[in-house]
C-alpha cells in the first residue's frame, strides 16, 4: 500500500470545458425539449475531466486501499477469502451483461440456468429443499427468511400470535435488527460460560408466542453448538422454526449441513463462503434456503425448470412477497457458481477443515500472550479477550491499529459483546501457512511492544496513509458532501 | 490429495500445523460434532473443473443467451458503460476490500463514497446522500420506513399508482413487516390523481407520500404544490426517480421533496439481467440522522490532513439492535464507485447528452410507430423523456409484438397488458435500429 | 426536587414543569455526545414513552420521559453543541414537560435511591 495519502477529490481536478465521454452523434430527425416547469433549473455541478485524469485519480486513490489482493484479513465472522480471478472473467464470458430483465425467457436460458444450478447446489450444501437467490446481502437474507417464517406461521391457525423471535446474546447484531424489521419482538437467550446457548434459559422462553429461534453455528465465539439436535427438537415442539444465520457457514463445508442439524430456514452470504468479492461493502448476495414444505412462501419472482429442460420465471400465490426489483445481484451468482464449479465436491469438502486448521493454529500459537476466554478446539474463528497482561493499559483497539502498521488488516474488535476486549480472529482456508506464521510473529511482536513500549502502541498506527482521524468532529458537525466541504473549508 | 490452486496447504503443512495444535487429524477439530450430524457422502455437485473447462462452461451458457437490441426500460436501461469505468471498478484494491471500518487503510473506498454522496446530492437537489442502498425498490421501502420513524406515531403511507409495480410490491412487503399501512393513490390518464391525493392526505395520519418522476409510464408529472400540501399535515414527500434522468428533469429538491430515492442502474451500470443495480437515498439535512445505512464524512487526522471516515455509525443496527428501523449493514460498494467514475467522465454535459439522445430516439420511434396506425400513445399529450407507453391496435397484441421482434433481435418493450406496451430508448438505439423496429411492426 | 428512571433520565421539578435530561452516570457511559434528537413543541407523551434519542460515537439510546404531559420547551442550545451534556448533564436538560399527572412522581427514584441503583450496576 502507498503509505502517502493521495488526498485529492475528483472535484479538485475538474477543469471547465474538459470532457471524459464519447457518445454517438445520431441524428434522429427530431428534437424534443422538456417544458420549463418540468426541467431542472441549473445543470448539476459534476466534474469536468478528460479520461486519463479520471483514470489516474481513481488508480492513485486505490493505492491507499487495503484489499484481499494486497494483504491478510483476520476478520472474524467476515470470511475474507481469496476472490478467484476466473470468477470475474466468468461474468463477461457467460454473456449476461446486456440481458434485460424483461427479455423473453427463451432468450435468457443461459442466465436462468445459472440461477437454477446455483440454487440447486446451495440446496445440496445447505441440506435444504430449495433456495431463492433474490436477497441482496446477508442482512437482507435474514429479513427475507424471517418474512418466509412469518408467512408460514400466518398460514397456520393461531400463527398471528407468534410475535417473538429468540436470539442468543452472542448473535450478530443484524439478527435482532432483521427480526424487528420483519415485525417481531426479540427476546435474548443467555449463553453458557463456554459461549454456547443456555438450554435451560431457552426452555424457559419457549412458548406459543415464539415464531423462531435464530442461531449461527458455529457461533460467534467459534464454538460448535453441540446441543443443536436438542435445541432444534425443543424449538420444533414449541411450534416454532429454526433459522440458520449462514454468516459462519464456511467451517461447516465438508462437515455438516444446516438442514441436517434441524434448521428450517437459512441464508448464505455468497460474499463470504462462496468467495465473491466484498467490493468495499457490496454488492453481496444473501440467498435463502428452506426445508421441504416452506418453498411456497419464498419471495417472488421464482425461476423454475420445466420438464423439457427449459427455464421460466413465475410467481407464487403464497409467497412472502417481493424483496427485490428482480432476481437479485445476478453477477454475484455467476461468481459463486464459478467458485463451486472450480472447487467441486472434493475441493469444497476441504474448505471447512482447512479454515478450522488455520484458526486453531493461530489460537495455539498466541494463547500464551493473549487471553483466551473460551478454551477447546474452535472452528473457523475464535475470540481473544485482549492481551493477557492487562497491566500495560494497551487495549484491543491499540493492537488492532498496530496491526495496520505491519500490513495486516485488524481483526473484528469489540464483538461479540460477551467480553470487554473482544478480538475475533478468522483466517480462512486460502491463507498460506507462511502468511499465518507472519501474522503470528507480528501479534507476538505487538504483545512484546505492549510491555516494552506501551506508549508507542497506544499511539498506533504510525505507518499508514493517515492516522487518528477526528471522529468526534466528524459526528458532531457532519461534512458529507462537496457542498458541505466548501462551506466548511476542511 | 489433489492440490487445488485456491488452497495452499500441502500434506506436510497440515501435519506441521496439526502438531502445534496437539491434534492428530483435521477430524479432531470436529470431535464436538455428533457423528450423526456429520456429512456421510460427498456433496452432489460436479467434480472440480479446471480453469479452461470453467471458461468453456461459461461460454456454453452464453450461447444459450441471445442479446437483443434493447427497447425495454421499466427501471433498467441499457446505457453505454465507458471502458474507463470498467477499468476503474476492476482495480482489485477496490474490489477485494472489506467495509471501510479501518479508515487508516481504506481512504480509497471512503473517498469514492464521499464523491458519490456529493454527486447524488447534486443530482437530486437535496442536502445529503447515504453511501447507497441495495436497489431502487429497497431504497424506496427504506425511505417509507424513514418517514414513519420521523413521524413517530403515524403509520400510514400513500403511494402513487403510477410508480413502478415492482417498487410498489417491495414497499408492500416491507410495510407488512413493519406494520405500516400503505394506500395507493389512483392514477388518472397516466398520472397520479391529484384530487384523490388531497382527499387521502386530508383523512389524517399520513407519515409520507411516495410518488415517481419519471413515473412507470415514462411520464414527467407536475408536482407543483404537492410538497406544501404534505408539509401542511407534517407528512414527508418521497420522490422516486431513476438517476440518469435527474441530470435534466426538475429535481426532488426543486419540487420541495424531503427524500429522494430510486435506482441508479441508469448511470451506465451493465444490465446483468437485473443486478447488481444501485439504490440511492438522499434527504434534507434535518433528516440525515434518520437515514438508514452508512454515511461517509470528512474530517482531519492527527497530521492535519483532510481525510474521510464512516460517520454517524451509532445509528447502525449493531448498536440499536432490536430498536432498529433498518437492518442494512452494507451498501452497494463497488457500484457506488461505478456511479462516481461514470459521472466524473460524463459530467453534466455528457449526462444531458445521454438524456437528449434517449429522448430524441424515443420521440422519433413514437412518431413513426404512431404513423403505422398499429400503435398509438397510451397517454397522449403527456411529457416523456426516453420511455413511453403505447396502446396496441387489434389484431396485434403485446405478446405478438414482443415475440416476433425478439425473433429479429429486438427487445420491443415490456408488456403492460394484452393491448399495451412500455417502450424505452437510449443512446444505444441507432436511427437504423428504430427504423427496423418500425418496419417489423409494420410487417406483422 | 429531582426524580430518576432506571433508564437514567431525570426529571427536575419546578412547580408543574419537569425538566428532563440524562443523569451524570448516563452521560459518562455514553461518552462524547454527538447528537440529541428532540421532539417538537406541543407533542404529548405518556410516562415511559420515548420522546427522542441521544447519540454518541459509541452508542445510540432512546430517551424516555419519566412523566406524562406536553412538551413546553426544548433545549435548543444542544442542537448547536450537544457536548454540553457531557459538561453538565443536570444543567443541560433536554426538554421541559408540563406535567399532566404529578402523582406519577411518586413511583420514581429519588436521588438517594438512584445513587444506590447506579452503585448496584457495578
Amino acid at each position: 500500500m502507498n503509505r502517502q495519502l493521495y488526498s485529492k477529490l475528483i472535484f479538485d481536478l475538474s477543469h471547465e470545458g474538459r470532457r471524459g465521454y464519447s457518445l454517438p452523434e445520431f441524428d434522429y430527425g427530431i428534437t424534443s425539449s422538456i417544458p420549463d416547469n418540468l426541467r431542472r433549473e441549473s445543470a448539476p455541478k459534476l466534474p469536468e475531466a478528460d479520461e486519463l485524469t479520471v483514470v489516474r485519480h481513481y488508480t492513485n486513490s486505490s493505492t491507499n486501499n487495503f484489499g484481499v489482493d494486497t494483504g491478510f484479513y483476520p476478520l472474524g465472522s467476515c470470511t475474507m477469502k481469496y476472490n478467484p480471478k476466473a470468477d470475474e472473467r466468468a461474468v463477461t464470458l457467460c454473456g449476461i451483461g446486456h440481458l434485460h430483465p424483461a427479455a423473453p425467457a427463451s432468450t435468457v436460458q443461459g442466465a436462468l440456468e445459472i440461477y437454477h444450478v446455483l440454487q440447486k447446489y446451495l440446496s445440496e450444501i445447505g441440506g435444504m429443499a430449495e433456495f431463492t437467490l433474490n436477497p441482496f446481502a446477508g442482512a437482507h437474507g435474514e429479513y427475507t427468511g424471517l418474512m418466509v417464517i412469518r408467512a408460514w406461521h400466518l398460514s397456520h391457525d393461531g400463527g398471528e400470535t407468534r410475535r417473538k423471535v429468540l436470539v442468543p446474546d452472542s448473535a450478530h447484531g443484524t439478527n435482532p435488527a432483521s427480526a424487528a424489521m420483519a415485525g417481531f419482538e426479540i427476546e435474548e437467550v443467555k449463553s453458557m460460560p463456554d459461549g454456547t446457548v443456555d438450554v435451560d434459559d431457552l426452555r424457559s422462553k419457549l412458548d406459543s408466542s415464539v415464531a423462531a429461534m435464530m442461531m449461527t453455528n458455529p457461533n460467534t465465539v467459534g464454538m460448535f453448538e453441540k446441543n443443536i439436535p436438542e435445541i432444534a427438537r425443543m424449538v420444533h415442539e414449541a411450534g416454532a422454526l429454526m433459522y440458520y444465520d449462514g454468516a459462519n457457514l464456511n467451517p461447516m463445508l465438508g462437515v455438516c449441513r444446516p438442514g441436517d442439524m434441524g434448521f428450517d430456514v437459512m441464508h448464505i452470504n455468497l460474499h463470504k463462503t462462496f468467495a465473491t468479492p466484498h467490493g468495499g461493502g457490496g454488492p453481496g448476495a444473501g440467498p435463502v434456503g428452506v426445508r421441504a414444505g416452506l418453498e411456497k412462501f419464498l419471495p417472488v419472482p421464482r425461476v423454475v425448470r420445466d420438464n423439457d429442460g427449459t427455464y421460466r420465471i413465475t410467481g407464487l400465490p403464497d409467497s412472502c412477497g417481493r424483496v427485490s426489483s428482480w432476481l437479485g445481484n445476478y453477477s454475484v451468482f455467476v461468481k459463486a457458481l464459478c467458485y463451486i464449479l472450480s472447487m467441486g465436491a472434493e475441493g469444497l469438502a476441504k474448505v471447512g477443515p482447512l479454515a478450522t486448521l488455520n484458526a486453531n493454529y493461530i489460537m495455539h500459537s498466541l494463547c500464551d500472550l493473549y487471553e483466551l476466554p473460551i478454551k477447546g478446539p474452535c472452528k473457523h474463528e475464535f475470540v481473544f479477550d485482549g492481551l493477557k497482561d492487562k497491566s500495560t493499559g494497551v487495549t484491543t483497539m491499540n493492537v488492532a491499529k498496530r496491526l495496520l502498521d505491519f500490513g495486516f488488516h485488524a481483526p473484528t474488535i469489540y464483538f461479540p459483546l460477551l467480553f470487554h476486549e473482544s478480538m475475533m480472529i478468522e483466517p480462512t482456508e486460502t491463507e498460506s501457512p507462511e502468511t499465518i506464521d507472519a501474522f503470528i510473529d507480528v501479534m507476538r511482536t505487538i504483545a512484546r511492544e505492549a510491555s516494552e513500549t506501551p506508549e508507542m502502541l497506544i499511539e498506533a498506527p504510525h505507518n499508514t496513509p493517515m492516522r487518528h482521524p477526528d471522529e468526534n468532529e466528524a459526528a458532531l458537525h457532519p461534512v458529507v458532501t462537496l457542498r458541505d466541504l466548501c462551506s466548511k473549508q476542511i | 490429495m489433489n492440490q487445488h490452486h485456491y488452497l495452499p496447504h500441502t500434506e506436510a503443512d497440515i501435519a506441521r500445523m496439526l502438531a502445534r495444535c496437539g491434534a492428530s487429524s483435521l477430524d479432531d477439530f470436529y470431535s464436538d460434532v455428533e457423528p450423526d450430524l456429520r456429512i456421510k457422502k460427498p456433496y452432489d455437485v460436479c467434480p472440480g473443473m479446471s480453469e479452461p473447462e470453467l471458461d468453456a462452461y461459461m461460454r456454453r451458457l452464453s450461447s444459450a443467451n441471445r442479446e437483443l437490441i434493447c427497447f425495454a426500460g421499466g427501471g433498467f436501461y441499457h446505457h453505454h458503460t465507458p471502458a474507463a469505468v470498467e477499468a476503474i471498478t476492476s482495480r482489485s484494491e477496490f474490489l477485494t476490500a472489506y467495509t471501510p471500518y479501518q479508515p487508516e487503510i481504506s481512504q480509497g473506498t471512503l473517498q469514492y463514497i464521499f464523491e458519490y454522496q456529493s454527486m447524488m446530492a447534486e443530482l437530486t437537489g437535496l442536502d445529503v446522500s447515504n453511501a447507497s442502498m441495495y436497489d431502487g425498490a429497497t431504497a424506496t421501502a427504506e425511505a417509507m420506513i424513514m418517514a414513519v420513524a420521523s413521524a413517530r406515531k403515524k403509520r400510514r403511507v400513500l403511494i402513487s399508482a403510477t410508480i413502478n409495480p415492482a417498487v410498489a410490491a417491495v414497499v408492500g412487503t416491507y410495510a407488512a413487516g413493519a406494520g405500516i399501512t400503505v394506500e395507493t393513490i389512483p392514477e388518472h390518464e397516466g398520472i397520479t390523481d391529484r384530487t384523490a391525493f388531497t382527499e387521502m392526505l386530508g383523512s389524517g395520519d399520513v407519515a409520507g407520500v411516495i410518488v415517481a418522476s419519471p413515473n412507470y409510464y415514462g411520464i414527467l408529472e407536475d408536482y407543483s404544490g404537492w410538497a406544501d400540501e404534505c408539509h401542511a399535515v407534517k407528512a414527508l414527500l418521497i420522490m422516486n426517480c431513476h438517476a440518469s434522468a435527474l441530470g435534466v428533469i426538475r429535481t426532488p429538491g426543486e419540487w420541495g421533496a424531503d427524500i429522494a430515492c430510486g435506482e441508479a442502474q441508469s448511470l451506465g451500470i451493465p444490465l446483468n439481467y437485473g443486478g447488481p443495480g444501485l439504490g440511492y437515498l438522499c434527504a434534507r439535512r434535518d433528516l440525515m440522522r434518520k437515514m438508514p445505512g452508512r454515511i461517509v464524512g470528512a474530517t482531519t487526522d492527527a497530521d492535519g490532513q483532510r481525510v474521510f471516515v464512516l460517520t454517524l455509525q451509532a445509528r447502525e443496527q449493531h448498536i440499536r439492535r432490536q430498536k432498529a428501523t433498518s437492518n442494512i449493514c452494507s451498501n452497494q460498494g463497488i457500484m457506488t464507485l461505478h456511479a462516481a467514475a461514470y459521472l466524473s467522465l460524463m459530467g453534466s454535459e455528457g449526462l444531458a447528452e445521454v438524456n437528449r439522445l434517449g429522448s430524441e430516439a424515443m420521440h422519433s420511434l413514437a412518431e413513426k410507430l404512431c404513423a403505422t396506425g398499429r400503435m398509438s400513445l397510451l397517454y397522449p399529450g403527456r411529457t416523456f423523456l426516453n420511455e413511453t407507453a403505447f396502446k396496441i391496435n387489434r389484431p396485434l397484441d403485446a405478446d405478438r409484438i414482443i415475440d416476433s421482434l425478439a425473433d429479429h433481435g429486438i427487445l420491443a418493450g415490456i408488456k403492460l397488458d394484452d393491448d399495451a406496451i412500455l417502450v424505452a430508448a437510449t443512446e444505444m438505439c441507432s436511427p437504423a435500429d428504430i427504423d427496423r423496429y418500425v418496419s417489423l411492426v409494420n410487417n406483422l | 426536587m429531582t426524580r430518576f428512571l432506571k433508564s437514567h433520565e431525570y426529571a427536575r421539578i419546578e412547580g408543574n414543569k419537569a425538566y428532563i435530561g440524562i443523569s451524570e452516570y448516563a452521560a459518562r457511559q455514553l461518552g462524547v455526545v454527538t447528537y440529541v434528537d428532540m421532539p417538537d413543541l406541543g407533542e404529548e407523551f405518556d410516562a415511559g414513552d420515548d420522546f427522542g434519542a441521544i447519540e454518541s460515537r459509541k452508542a445510540a439510546s432512546d430517551l424516555f420521559t419519566p412523566v406524562s404531559g406536553e412538551v413546553m420547551e426544548i433545549n435548543e442550545t444542544l442542537e448547536e453543541d450537544p457536548t454540553l451534556i457531557n459538561k453538565d448533564p443536570m444543567a443541560n436538560w433536554i426538554i421541559c414537560i408540563e406535567m399532566s399527572d404529578p402523582s406519577e412522581l411518586d413511583s420514581l427514584m429519588d436521588e438517594a435511591a438512584y445513587a444506590a441503583f447506579c452503585e448496584s450496576l457495578h
